[in-house]
């Protein structure tokens, strides 16, 4: 698929053994045009098949090129305790230096500090396609003694970046408009915990209906491989158990070949990812210098697949699923937002179909968005109509007994 | 010669309440004319020591995961616990509860009742407000029933010691960070009632340079916030002491990695835990510092614990005792001492320093005598 692009400069650090990071982001278009057969109109063609040829396989090719000038965007959330390599991994992933300048606060500042939420963006360009990336990360959460609703915070920036953008979605000018919603929230787990600890499961049972969240296990390299499986093991059990819901990987469809399928299958068996990052390139006596983390008994490479899933990691969010994790974002999580919070609109003034017409029209600019007490006002509403229902069934079992009891009298009269 | 002391040596001077260590009187040394054989008095403490038997009792306290049971069976070569994988064991309770367990293990002719006490549930919770409170209270506990047994007119020749000589504090490997908060709180408490050695669990996960920056940081935590972990300076005798000791403060806290699997390293069978990239082996000291730390807590600094313990944190408690207590002693001979706390291991204990203190009104008085 690299001949379709011209070539072009890679503007980024080049790091020996970087792999095209974003830069196959032109294989995700390979994939959707597998299914087209894509091929290069090519004037070779036997006359048959010319005739037959009406030319808008090459769709993908101009979609591509619109995608390419637009340039993409995506947020995406970092979560967990800290000292768990959340920054040392970003870096890795994308391999810049966001964090370089970093000022850790001393234990007596983060005794009355708060949870934070920081947000930062990067433009990454590579072989000719930007990306804008924007990275929220959550510094102080769960450091304090009294780690109680620590993760309000963190729904609350969520929410605002989907109210924001049902405003600008109804608002009169839509031409530019900012998509910030988080697209992905990347969750740290511990590999020194048996599991997901129970700030875990509160975070995350806080934000799961809210965001795609993927799960990761920071450090692994403190793991032997059977710690590994069982820590995993341990945590799909739990977030089973606790009924949260991770992304969900969408299955291939069956005419993908073999290996792609085998692929997908052993990425789908590593979640959660058991990640090291690293920014450090270790020059062994191997054949290339790699990065990875040196110790004294050995060096953990952090692209290697047998030392932990970073590759799967990167592979899975930016080379295959960022696309996804976009429309999952928008067609999904936020149209859910969006219809429950019109439906708490909508309710009051629903026998009115006057006012409601007015509601569309004119006051799509005005809507005051309903704050958190959405999920309360639903639930009273549900509750009001239940006992409707039932008073209803009540009602009319009991005209059902009363004609059958008149039935009866006429039969018993009647004899 | 002072590993062979056990604290019911009748050699002991009985120690003032100002003074932090036993003295020895200062006696003019005379020259000897001849050989005495008085250095065969080492040779009969000993014997007396290995009928005894030693007592040590030590206490693990840190989130779950990071190791504890491991380094326990580690540092005594023994399966004192079953460490477990991830998943399989025990869940984590939901409060904090204390669980000991007793051994005996004998080494060459020296026989050594240990005791550990482990806290599963510690710095687990959402909310760890204050989860410090039935450490603190486990510890005054066993002082008070020390004590219990002390002020009694016939006591027991050997008093059972279950006062705690030692509290490992396993400080999680976040790399650049400081201490947490949490971690503050707990030290800053415990350093005041009993030893407390802090180390730096499950440090595979660190890089030789990232192990010294973080050292770096908690020492200078530990400075800032005037936490005297041990060996405390203010309890070195003398300059053998201090040097010695000092070389062992550079190092506090050390960076540990606990194993119970052996594994074949070059011909030879080590303790170690074994990677894709390569065997860690728990003794060697290019590898990780536990040596140094059993070395503290069992080769050399065994008996120096238990001498603090007893001659400081627990003669501190006592006097406390004793003066929230009726100041004079009633009665012939014996001190009357206030009611101790309830002792109840699973309710949050207070500190000596927020018990009720029960005033002696006329009606008490007139009931006691």
């Amino acid at each position: 698929m690299h001949e379709l692009l011209p070539a072009h400069q890679r503007k980024w650090r080049e790091t020996a053994g970087a792999a095209t990071a974003i830069g196959a982001m032109v294989s995700l278009y390979a994939q959707e045009s597998r299914h087209l057969c894509f091929q290069r109109p090519t004037p070779q063609g036997s006359q048959a098949q010319d005739k037959e040829y009406v030319g808008f396989a090459a769709l993908p090719n101009q979609l591509h090129r619109k995608s390419v000038k637009k340039g993409f965007d995506f947020t995406l959330m970092v979560a967990g305790e800290s000292g768990l390599g959340k920054s040392t991994l970003i870096n890795s992933l994308f391999l810049t230096n966001l964090y370089e300048d970093r000022q850790v606060p001393e234990a007596s500042a983060r005794l009355t500090q708060t949870l934070t939420i920081e947000r930062q963006g990067v433009e990454i360009e590579e072989g000719g396609i930007k990306v804008k990336l924007t990275l929220v990360d959550t510094p102080g959460f769960g450091d304090s003694v009294d780690c109680s609703d620590c993760w309000l915070p963190v729904v609350r920036f969520i929410e605002e970046q989907f109210e924001q953008y049902l405003r600008d979605e109804s608002g009169l000018n839509r031409k530019n408009i900012q998509d910030t919603r988080v697209h992905c929230c990347l969750y740290f787990i511990s590999p020194f915990g048996r599991g997901l600890r129970p700030l875990d499961v509160a975070f995350l049972r806080a934000v799961h209906e809210k965001v795609n969240i993927i799960p990761v296990i920071g450090k692994a390299d403190a793991l032997m491989p059977k710690e590994t499986q069982a820590l995993k093991q341990k945590i799909r059990d739990q977030l089973r158990e606790e009924e949260i819901n991770i992304y969900q990987f969408p299955d291939c469809d069956s005419d993908e070949d073999e290996d792609f399928k085998r692929q997908d299958a052993e990425m789908k068996e590593s979640i959660p990812f058991a990640v090291v990052g690293s920014c450090e390139v270790v020059r062994d006596d191997g054949p290339r210098p790699v990065r990875g983390r040196r110790y004294s008994w050995g060096t953990v490479e952090v692209e290697n697949p047998h030392h932990c899933d970073f590759l799967n990691l990167r592979r899975m969010l930016v080379q295959t699923h960022l696309q996804d994790l976009k429309e999952v974002t928008h067609d999904l999580l936020y149209e859910g937002y969006r219809a429950r919070c019109l439906q708490s609109l909508a309710r009051p003034g629903a026998r009115d179909r006057a006012s409601r017409s007015k509601l569309s029209r004119q006051s799509a600019t005005e809507i005051p968005l309903p704050m958190l007490p959405l999920a309360e006002t639903e639930k009273l509403i549900r509750e009001k109509d239940e006992e409707l229902r039932r008073m209803q069934e009540m009602l009319e079992k009991m005209q059902a007994q009363m004609q059958q009891n008149h039935a009866q009298g006429e039969q018993s009269d009647a004899l | 010669a002072s590993l062979f002391l056990s604290p019911m040596d009748p050699l002991r001077q009985p120690p003032s309440p100002c003074s932090p260590r036993p003295s020895s009187p200062r006696t003019p040394s005379c020259e000897m004319l001849g050989y005495v054989g008085i250095e065969a008095v080492l040779d009969q403490l000993k014997i007396k020591a290995m009928k005894m038997g030693f007592e040590f009792n030590i206490m693990v306290v840190g989130q779950s995961g990071l190791g504890k049971s491991t380094m326990v069976n580690t540092l005594f070569k023994s399966k004192m616990w079953k460490s477990t994988l991830p998943g399989l064991g025990v869940p984590t309770p939901k409060t904090l509860q204390l669980q000991s367990v007793t051994h005996v293990i004998e080494e060459k002719g020296v026989k050594l009742k240990l005791t550990v006490t482990d806290t599963p549930g510690f710095g687990d919770q959402i909310n760890n407000d204050k989860c410090w409170d039935p450490i603190l209270g486990y510890i005054n506990e066993q002082y008070e029933r020390y004590l219990q047994e002390e002020i009694l007119i016939t006591r027991q020749r050997h008093i059972p010691d279950t006062r705690v000589h030692c509290c490992v504090y396993f400080v999680p490997p976040t790399g650049h960070c400081s201490l947490r908060p949490l971690d503050i709180e707990f030290l800053q408490r415990l350093c005041q009632t009993v030893n407390v050695v802090p180390v730096i669990a499950r440090a595979d996960s660190l890089t030789i340079e990232e192990r010294e920056a973080f050292r770096r940081r908690i020492q200078h935590n530990l400075r800032t916030h005037c936490i005297e972990v041990y060996p405390q300076k203010c309890f070195d005798e003398d300059v053998n002491d201090r040097i010695l000791n000092s070389k062992i403060r550079e190092r506090i806290p050390f960076a540990v990695v606990g194993a119970d699997r052996e594994h074949l390293v070059n011909g030879r069978c080590v303790l170690g835990r074994k990677t894709k990239w390569g065997i860690i082996e728990v003794e060697n000291m290019a590898h990780c510092e536990f040596p140094l730390l059993r070395d503290l807590l069992i080769r050399t600094h065994l008996q120096d614990l238990k001498d603090i313990t007893h001659n400081i944190h627990y003669e501190n408690y006592r006097v406390f005792r004793l003066n929230k207590s009726h100041v004079l002693p009633r009665g012939p001979g014996w001190v009357n001492l206030a009611p101790g706390p309830a002792p109840s291991p699973a309710s949050p204990q207070a500190t000596p320093r927020t018990m009720k203190v029960c005033r002696w009104t006329q009606d008490n008085s007139d009931d006691e005598c």
